[in-house]
């Protein structure tokens, strides 16, 4: 038809195509969207943003989980058997009694007797250096080490120990435990919750944010939809343009809050056992992700781009839809 | 090709803006569509490129009920109806000859396919050396052509045309007429919205009349 055309129209070919190739190379076709707009900049600002926070916060609620785990370990671990004072009470024997009773359990991998320096060093901050214990009736301890993958019947131990040694009582630290299990799984269960309503929100405003990008390009989808492009291929095309956004702006949040934690964990690296460090230490651990956490902060990157490529979708396919609606009213 | 049986439209709870409209548009046939402003050329056109459904009355396009078309085979069927738009509807970020090939890579062609025919339809309509050049920087004439070297590209069995002459100089006028009757030679039903008296008078063809929401037909 086209030739037959331009045989009527007498148009000189070869000038066009001369032209043609002058402007036209090969392969450089525009896209089918536009490629930046304002509010695809914004778009990207909000996503990067959003996941930033949303990566701090994962990364957050791993730590003090971590730690928390830690506290509940280490204090599991151990038991003590504390041995009071009496008027000619032999508290050397008593303690080697209760050291080499407490080794006869199944489940104590190991127990010491905190000697005279040590429990000094204990008792130093309230009763000051240079202090004789023997000239105080002050309590001694065995302190006795646990397997936390068998641990040994407690009560059978403390009814033994109370037995065995007059004077004496065997402490599992069971209540502290209990509490710090309640603490641990409380700080859970708080840092959960805010990292689910930092995701809600990190959501809503992906959602809204592509809406608000989208809402420039509904002459693109009309001209597509009266040109006969299948509303697959209109889907396709917003869908692979606002993944790629999604990507390229949750790629930079997450990489900056990773980023954050890789310099706090040096930060502490390098200043190990100065107070502030010691400080952060004991509330979050080591400030290492560790894999798993670099997987979650890739895994909420994926999710935030799947997020805005599948809104984009979404709001062509209700466009659609209303254009639809309106060709069938 | 295109039948109206006792057609009516009405917009919501308005009044008929068309009241038993009844015509055939055969193949290779060429026709004005004229009336008053605001009679319902566009309406019509917009019943005919499928992108309304009458209120009452039958519509059969290439041998189906309208009413039975589903959303998915609308692209399809959209595919052999050309249209060029009043406000010309391009993509700003597209350059003329992406504007035009736009129905041609919506369908996955590939560029090599069909690059020779936009340039030869571009340098037929005029643009030859526009086709870099983004819309933006056209005048409403060129982009008016553009528009038409759009509708045209996929060859389709019917071009409809709304108000095609309204932002050009009478000599382009006559230039896209010619076009439209050279297209009309070439086999493709032609339909043209517009009040311009002084083109239809240029061709003695089919004329359909709105007239108090009915369509008169002229032969």
């Amino acid at each position: 038809m086209i030739e037959e055309l331009l045989r009527r129209a007498g148009a000189d070919r070869e000038k066009a195509a001369k032209s043609f190739r002058r402007i036209m190379p090969d392969g450089k076709a525009n896209p089918i969207l536009p490629s930046t707009t304002v509010s695809s900049r914004a778009l990207t600002l909000v996503v990067a943003i959003m996941t930033f926070l949303a990566c701090l916060t994962l990364g957050s609620v791993i730590l003090v989980n971590r730690t928390a785990e830690t506290w509940q370990t280490q204090i599991a671990r151990e038991a003590t058997i504390q041995i009071r004072p009496a008027e000619g009470f032999d508290m050397d024997a008593a303690l080697e009694k209760a050291r080499q009773l407490a080794d006869t359990f199944d489940g104590i991998t190991s127990a010491s007797i905190v000697d005279r320096a040590a429990t000094a060093r204990l008792l130093e901050p309230w009763l000051g250096s240079g202090l004789d214990i023997d000239s105080l009736p002050v309590p001694r301890l065995v302190v006795v080490t646990i397997d936390p993958n068998s641990p040994p019947d407690f009560e059978a131990i403390a009814a033994t120990v109370a037995r065995e040694i007059p004077n004496a009582s065997f402490d599992s630290h069971r209540t502290w435990v209990d509490r710090l299990i309640t603490m641990a799984r409380t700080t859970a269960l708080f840092g959960t919750g805010i990292f689910i309503l930092v995701l809600a929100a990190t959501v809503l405003t992906v959602v809204f944010a592509t809406r608000g990008a989208m809402a420039g390009a509904g002459h693109v989808i009309e001209v597509l939809h009266f040109v006969g492009a299948k509303q697959s291929f209109i889907s396709r095309q917003f869908r692979h343009r606002f993944f790629l956004i999604g990507l390229w702006g949750a790629t930079a949040g997450g990489l900056l809050a990773s980023l954050l934690f890789l310099a706090l964990r040096f930060w502490g690296d390098a200043n190990m056992a100065a107070p502030e460090a010691d400080q952060a230490a004991a509330l979050f651990g080591q400030f290492s992700l560790g894999l798993s956490g670099y997987s979650a902060t890739l895994l909420v990157i994926l999710a935030i781009a799947t997020l805005t490529g599948l809104t984009s979708q979404l709001t062509v396919t209700a466009f659609l839809q209303d254009l639809h609606d309106g060709e069938t009213k | 090709m295109i039948r109206f049986e006792n057609v009516g439209l009405r917009y919501g709870i308005g009044p008929e803006i068309l009241r038993d409209v009844s015509f055939h548009i055969p193949e290779r046939s060429f026709q004005f569509l004229t009336g008053p402003s605001g009679a319902g050329k566009t309406s019509l056109l917009r019943l005919l490129f499928l992108s309304l459904k009458p209120t009452r009355g039958n519509i059969s396009v290439f041998g189906r009920d309208r009413s039975t078309i589903s959303r998915s085979d609308l692209p399809l069927l959209r595919r052999k109806i050309g249209v060029v738009f009043q406000d010309f509807r391009l993509l700003d970020h597209l350059t003329t000859f992406e504007n035009v090939a736009l129905p041609l890579r919506v369908r996955g062609r590939e560029e090599a396919s069909y690059k020779a025919d936009v340039r030869d339809l571009l340098d037929w309509v005029g643009l030859g050396d526009r086709m870099h050049v983004y819309p933006p920087v056209l005048s409403g004439g060129e982009k008016q052509r553009v528009s038409i070297a759009r509708a045209l590209i996929e060859q389709p069995s019917v071009l409809l045309a709304d108000e095609p002459t309204g932002n050009v100089d009478p000599p382009l006028a006559r230039r896209l007429l010619k076009l439209f009757i050279e297209l009309n030679k070439l086999g493709t039903a032609v339909v043209i919205a517009t009040h311009d008296l002084s083109l239809m008078e240029q061709v003695d063809s089919r004329r359909m009349v709105i007239h108090d929401n009915r369509v008169e037909i002229y032969d």
